[in-house]
């Protein structure tokens, strides 16, 4: 069956949207992600975005409730890489895509991802 | 590549025929010479409503036609279906507003990435919803 491949990386998942993606396969690819994030307690998710040429109503609310979801079950997403043209098209569309973190690439996704998770393990030592 | 020719059409069954949909007014556009955001903008308000035909008006249509003016080209789509309609078209013009389970920005994100936008609908008469992007 078609899917997403996600990759797993220490306490981080990394996915690669690459191809024009069909309904079905954007909430598999929900469900397959909330599934890893528990299975391997992940911490970060790091969702790149650079290949897609377009991003609409449909997978903005995916990409934000696989952030909300992800927050629930302890891991931060990223997601990195969106194109100009898709960015400008997605803001007159109506979809800020609030509560979502973004960067702007892979590489800078993945140094803010680590300082975020780096910060929150600093507050669980303080508390307890 | 083909000639596309200057009108069409491409049937709205499945999730799969969205995919279609917006791949062919990605190719249509391109062909035009539409800039980059503006291919982007017309290939998502085709996404937004040839879901809402799938999904609202259980299936339908999209109808395509080049318009070629004096001095501007453009794309002109509409999409059919033979669902219920829009009892009340006000509140499903407002942001945020659905009667299923989207967000409720299909109708009025895509008017807003469009020049020209029409709907047409009537209960258990089906919804015609036209839009035009100009080069």
């Amino acid at each position: 069956m078609e899917r997403i491949p996600i990759l797993r990386m220490g306490e981080f998942l990394l996915v690669t949207i690459q191809i024009d993606m069909h309904d079905q396969l954007a909430l598999k690819l929900q469900d397959d992600l909330s599934n890893a994030i528990q299975q391997h307690g992940t911490k970060g998710v790091l969702i790149d975005i650079s290949t897609l040429e377009m991003v609409d109503s449909f997978i903005g609310r995916m990409v934000a409730d696989i952030s909300g979801m992800g927050k629930i079950l302890g891991a931060e997403t990223m997601l990195v890489g969106m194109q100009p043209a898709v960015a400008i098209t997605l803001v007159e569309l109506g979809l800020s895509l609030p509560g979502v973190a973004t960067a702007l690439n892979v590489e800078r996704g993945m140094a803010l991802l680590r300082r975020k998770i780096d910060a929150d393990g600093a507050d669980d030592t303080d508390r307890h | 590549m083909t000639p596309i020719g200057t009108r069409g059409e491409a049937p709205l069954r499945s999730d799969h025929d969205i995919v279609l949909a917006r791949q062919l007014v990605r190719r249509i556009t391109q062909e035009l010479k539409f800039s980059l955001v503006d291919q982007t903008k017309m290939v998502t308000a085709t996404s937004e409503l040839a879901r809402n035909a799938l999904i609202y008006g259980r299936g339908g249509m999209m109808h395509w036609e080049i318009l070629s003016g004096d001095s501007r080209s453009g794309l002109k789509l509409l999409f059919a279906d033979q669902g219920p309609g829009i009892p009340n078209l006000d509140l499903a013009m407002t942001d945020g507003w659905t009667s299923g389970n989207g967000l409720g920005m299909g109708l009025t994100g895509a008017k807003r990435l469009v020049n020209e936008f029409e709907i047409d609908t009537k209960v258990d008469g089906g919804t015609r919803v036209t839009i035009v992007r100009w080069k």
